[in-house]
């Protein structure tokens, strides 16, 4: 068992001219490999914030982001970059795929920016995993929300990530498409042992989770699951 | 699984794959792609075109100059060489084979058609010309006609008179039997042929034909094949100083080039103005194009960044896509350029001296390509250089701070670029550097402006919102200055349009003017001159007896001047930073007396000599104003003349501005009544007849009663000038079209990359429930505020701009017509609105979830 992520006293804040907003404070956790966490809280108390910081996209005002060993917030741009290309899988709530390319070629991106060759069968296996073989060369704008998304999972799953964050996965999709999506995830999830960071206010969602971390207004208000409390809780069902 | 592991602290680049993605990612944009395109295209082809046939009028000259003059080394003057100027002459005649050749203009009698003809006579004798050939119909006859009372014909001519070989024309008083038809001479354009049209006769005759007398004005020209020994130019340089004491010229081939190189200077001065111009255009287009491009690609930008693209990998992605584009322009500008210079040539037939090959040059085919990749990279640079900074972020939150706040070193490097190569470019194109520099910084303050006057219409609208204004003008308004707002792209972009255009525009006409000449009507159209003084009564007298006005009168003296304000040839020489040339002290004027002013005169200073000169004091004269600014003399100075012998000091007491494009005598230097009254002198009448038939009954009549007098017939002359003028003026609004168009695809350019920025608004707007008219409205307002400034500003810099480049580049009279302006003014605001209007159409016409999807 090793560490994957790491949150130290992590604090954000946005100076728009002489008003300071602090949106996080205080926040500490720890993540291992293979743990599914969802974060949970009202709109506007941060989730997303956490997320990006969480995930190298954007950088804290003070504390740390230990992520597979390496301290985030010390790199440049380009060298987190390299590190979300190797060790993390995204997937956002409005999907963003690349408009100019079809299906294939979006879940093709991470693996060929890795510089691997040869890597059409791959992605086509993942596109039949996700149930859109037959739609790989379309573009984005040809599909359905829920289609996107399908196509969003097998890009994110392409670069066998050890890490996943997941942002409002299901936020933009109705009730059915989600479902659909949600247990697409999980089962992928599954099956690569990623460890998972999932952002929602989807309780029902959450609760397919092992460990639950509710913030509002910018603070953790309870982390239910946590490995300090009981070794692992719900690790029976898992591995 | 993959065939290789990338090492993971060690980004590679990978070139290949990011070619790839580049054309991947072009997929959706081609059409836009193309706009962009469009704008340099039309510039490089512009630029390609012209300088081609620069290359190839170059190539011309250079294979040809040879026989343009014809000899090593041609000396002349217009007079009779004394002994001291003999002498040099012989000197020179040691150092090779000589041809002498005297030409004079004289009238000559066709005697089969029974009719004269003013042309210029020239007695040759020699075997000149030593390259080249005269060329004639029948070819042998250029050298045959030397041995006997033979004579060839300029070709039109003879058409004209219906002569044919064989037949006879009488020259002065001896017939001599037509050789052969003159088709070209070394040196002579169809247009100085047609002014002119040349008679050649063998120089033993000339003493015969009487026309050499005391008075007429001759000029005598030898022509020198020298040794292979021989330098001609430095032979040239060291004669140069005596020859000039004796008002004696040389020609050689090198500065024969040298000036012909200079009257092309104005026209190739004009086209490159044109090229560049053209080019600019393109640059503001690419620029705007990539800008608004590169605000569209920050979504697709932050996804690759999230997904762990580097920040050079992306821009290299987008640069791979520039430089792509930026190749095809170029290749499609230059291949549409090679195809245009190809009818330069003929375009510019009359006035060029050599037949120029129009040839593919693959040198500026070559520029034209390189200057498009190089163009759109350098313009595109700086939206290229923010994609560097494009934060992941952007995919969580779409925020307007889409850029990580860095500092970036690199886009001061990049105006620094920016500036570096308009100057290099402009130095290239106009020839100087203070030229470039003053352009540049024309160029760079035009962009202040409509900057400034951008942020400063941002700023007002939004600091005074009508507040209690209708929803539609609110709207509208508060579209110039929310985020992601298009005020200071399309006002720079439009802006700096209008002014190119309008500058090229008026420019344009300022040298329309100066080519063209005043209406021909009621104007003289038959011109006698070398009338004696005796002869001045009867001459006045037989033409009212023919029915014709006497329109102008004029005798004409012979003077030199001496002095400058006690400064003497010598001084001048001595001293260059006088700035005076020392040809007026060596060259003969020839100048008038009157007590009027004509009506093509203006005083510009000091008071008109209409009384009679009293005797006592320096004689008052009036000097034309660009001779006065020449010999640089204002109202007062003295001046010292020599007329035929005698010194008569003068006094500088009016200064004339005279229109020269009419037609009539004009005169440098102008005496006041009762001195110049006994000097020995010829006069010039010229009238005007309003049927060929009665002028040439007319010139008849003159030949046959007073056989020293030339008469001439202006309409032939007008008319092919008036022909050659046309040329010209169709060639450079044939060049200038070239800009104007690209300036206004660049303007449709910038305006239609804007549409994807309004198209989401709109289509929110559309389902929140606005309908055609508000969206129609919004739009209007928005593009009129926009073109309106932005139009109006382009033009007072335009009309700026012209204004310089007329004075300081052309050193010519600015005509500040403002009819062109007012035209593009109006045309810019137009365009602009009508293309805001028809891309939100786009919007209206179509469900707007459809657009959504399209437009993503
Ligand atoms: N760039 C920004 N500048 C200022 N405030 C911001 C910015 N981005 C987010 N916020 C604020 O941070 C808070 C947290 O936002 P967010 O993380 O998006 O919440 P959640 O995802 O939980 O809905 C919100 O109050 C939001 O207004
Ligand atoms: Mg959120």
């Amino acid at each position: 068992m090793s560490t994957i992520l790491e949150i130290n006293n992590l604090k954000k804040t946005y100076n728009s001219g002489d008003r300071h907003l602090t949106v996080l404070e205080g926040i500490n956790f720890t993540l291992q490999a293979g743990d599914t966490c969802a974060i949970v809280g009202p709109s506007g108390s941060g989730k997303t914030t956490l997320l990006g910081l969480c995930a190298g996209l954007d950088r804290a005002s003070s504390g740390s982001v230990i992520l597979n060993g390496v301290r985030l917030d010390n790199l440049s741009e380009d060298a987190r970059a390299q590190v979300r290309n190797q060790y993390v899988g995204f997937i956002f709530q409005n999907f963003q795929l690349i408009p100019t390319l079809t299906a294939l070629e979006n879940v093709m991106v991470p693996l060929e920016l890795r510089g691997e060759r040869n890597v059409k069968r791959e992605a086509m296996d993942l596109l039949a995993r996700v149930g859109l073989a037959d739609r790989h060369d379309h573009y984005p704008t040809q599909l359905s929300g829920g289609e996107q998304q399908r196509v969003s999972l097998a890009r994110a799953f392409s670069n066998r990530p050890t890490i996943l964050f997941a942002d409002e996965p299901t936020g933009n999709l109705d009730e059915e498409t989600g479902d659909k999506v949600e247990s697409l995830l999980f089962e992928l999830n599954r099956e690569a042992g990623t460890t998972l960071v999932l952002v929602t206010h989807d309780l029902e969602l959450a609760e397919k989770t092992q460990r639950i971390i509710r913030i509002k207004g910018g603070h953790v208000v309870s982390d239910t699951g946590a490995p300090e409390a009981t070794h692992q809780p719900y690790g029976s069902n898992i591995s | 699984m993959s065939d290789t592991k990338p090492n993971p602290d060690k980004p590679q680049l990978n070139i290949p794959w990011l070619l790839k993605m580049a054309w991947r990612d072009t997929r959706r944009s081609r059409g836009r792609l193309a706009l962009f395109l469009s704008s340099i295209v039309l510039g490089i082809a512009a630029l390609v075109a012209i300088n081609s046939f620069r290359d190839s009028l170059q190539l011309a000259i250079d294979e040809k100059a040879r026989t343009l003059i014809g000899a090593d080394l041609v000396m002349g003057m217009n007079k009779e060489p004394d002994s001291l100027s003999m002498a040099i002459i012989d000197s020179v005649g040691t150092l090779g084979k000589r041809s002498d050749e005297n030409r004079m203009m004289s009238m000559v009698y066709f005697v089969n058609s029974n009719e004269t003809r003013l042309v210029q006579v020239r007695a040759l004798g020699g075997e000149f010309p030593y390259f080249g050939a005269i060329e004639t119909k029948p070819k042998e006859a250029s050298r045959s006609f030397r041995e006997d009372r033979r004579a060839l014909v300029d070709h039109n001519l003879m058409l004209q008179y219906e002569a044919e070989v064989g037949d006879s024309i009488r020259v002065g008083a001896l017939t001599f039997a037509i050789e052969g038809a003159l088709h070209r001479i070394p040196g002579q354009t169809a247009m100085t042929a047609a002014v002119a049209p040349v008679v050649y006769i063998p120089r033993q005759y000339l003493p015969e034909t009487g026309l050499i007398q005391r008075g007429s004005r001759v000029s005598y020209y030898y022509y020198y094949d020298l040794d292979e020994a021989v330098q001609p130019d430095t032979l040239g340089k060291k004669l140069d100083p005596r020859l000039e004491e004796y008002g004696m010229f040389y020609d050689t081939v090198e500065t024969r080039k040298a000036s012909m190189g200079r009257s092309y200077d104005e026209l190739a001065r004009f086209l490159a103005l044109v090229g560049f111009v053209a080019l600019l255009l393109g640059c503001v287009g690419v620029a705007s194009a990539v800008h608004v491009y590169m605000r569209d690609k920050l979504a697709t930008i932050g996804i690759l960044r999230c997904l762990g693209m580097s920040g050079k990998q992306a821009f290299l992605v987008y640069l791979f896509q520039v430089m792509g584009m930026g190749l095809l322009g170029g290749i499609a500008g230059a291949a549409l350029g090679s195809v245009v210079q190809l009818v330069l040539p003929e375009l510019f037939k009359t006035f060029l001296p050599v037949t120029v090959d129009a040839y593919f040059s693959a040198t500026a085919a070559t520029q034209g390509v390189l200057l498009g990749v190089i163009v759109s990279v350098l313009f595109a640079l700086l939206p290229l250089l923010s994609i560097r900074q494009v934060s992941p972020l952007i995919t969580l939150r779409a925020t307007f701070e889409h850029l990580t706040n860095q500092k970036d070193l690199l886009r001061w490097a990049v105006y620094g670029l920016l500036l570096g190569f308009i100057v290099v470019f402009s130095r290239w194109q106009l020839g100087t550097w203070w030229q470039a520099f003053y352009f540049t910084g024309g160029v760079i303050a035009a962009f202040l402006v409509l900057a400034l006057l951008a942020k400063g219409l941002s700023w007002t609208v939004k600091r005074f919102f009508p507040t209690h204004w209708g929803y539609v003008w609110r709207q509208g308004l508060a579209n110039l200055y929310r985020p992601n707002n298009q005020t200071l792209l399309l006002m720079v972009s439009i802006g700096l349009g209008t002014a190119l255009i309008g500058t090229l525009f008026m420019v344009q006409r300022t040298l329309l003017s100066e080519v063209s000449l005043s209406g021909t009507k009621n104007q003289p159209n038959l011109v006698l001159f070398d009338i004696q003084n005796s002869q001045r009564d009867q001459v006045g007298e037989l033409t009212k007896q023919e029915g014709l006005p006497i329109l102008y009168f004029d005798p004409i003296v012979t003077v030199r001047l001496e002095q400058i304000n006690n400064l003497t040839l010598a001084d001048v020489r001595k001293d260059t930073t006088l700035e005076i040339k020392p040809w007026n002290f060596t060259r003969e004027y020839r100048v008038t007396y009157r007590d009027q002013l004509s009506d093509s005169e203006k005083t510009e200073e000091g008071t008109w000599i209409k009384n009679q000169y009293s005797g006592s004091g320096r004689v008052p004269v009036s000097l034309e104003q660009r001779y006065a600014e020449r010999i640089k003399v204002k109202v007062g100075d003295s001046l010292l003349y020599n007329v035929q012998g005698a010194t008569m000091p003068a006094r500088v007491a009016h200064i004339r501005r005279v229109d020269w494009n009419r037609v009539q005598t004009n005169f440098q230097v102008v005496f006041p009544e009762g001195v110049l009254e006994e000097a020995p002198q010829f006069h010039v009448l010229m009238t005007r007849s309003d049927n060929e038939q009665q002028a040439a009954q007319f010139q008849r009549k003159v030949v046959e009663n007073f056989p020293n007098v030339s008469a001439i017939g202006l309409d032939l002359i007008l008319r092919t000038l008036e022909e050659v003028v046309g040329q010209i003026s169709f060639v450079i609004q044939f060049m200038a079209l070239f800009s104007i168009f690209t300036g206004l695809l660049v303007l449709v350019g910038s305006v239609n990359v804007s549409k994807f920025q309004r198209v989401q608004e709109s289509v929110l707007l559309r389902t929140l429930g606005a309908n055609k008219k508000q969206i129609l409205g919004i739009t209007l307002m928005e593009y009129a505020m926009l073109g309106i400034l932005a139009a109006a500003v382009g033009c007072v810099i335009a009309f700026g701009a012209a204004w310089a480049l007329a004075v300081f580049s052309f050193e010519m009279e600015f005509v500040p017509v403002l009819w062109p302006l007012l035209v593009i003014f109006v045309v810019v605001t137009l365009l602009t609105v009508a293309v805001g209007l028809l891309n939100s159409r786009g919007v209206l016409n179509r469900p707007p979830l459809e657009v959504l999807r399209r437009e993503a």
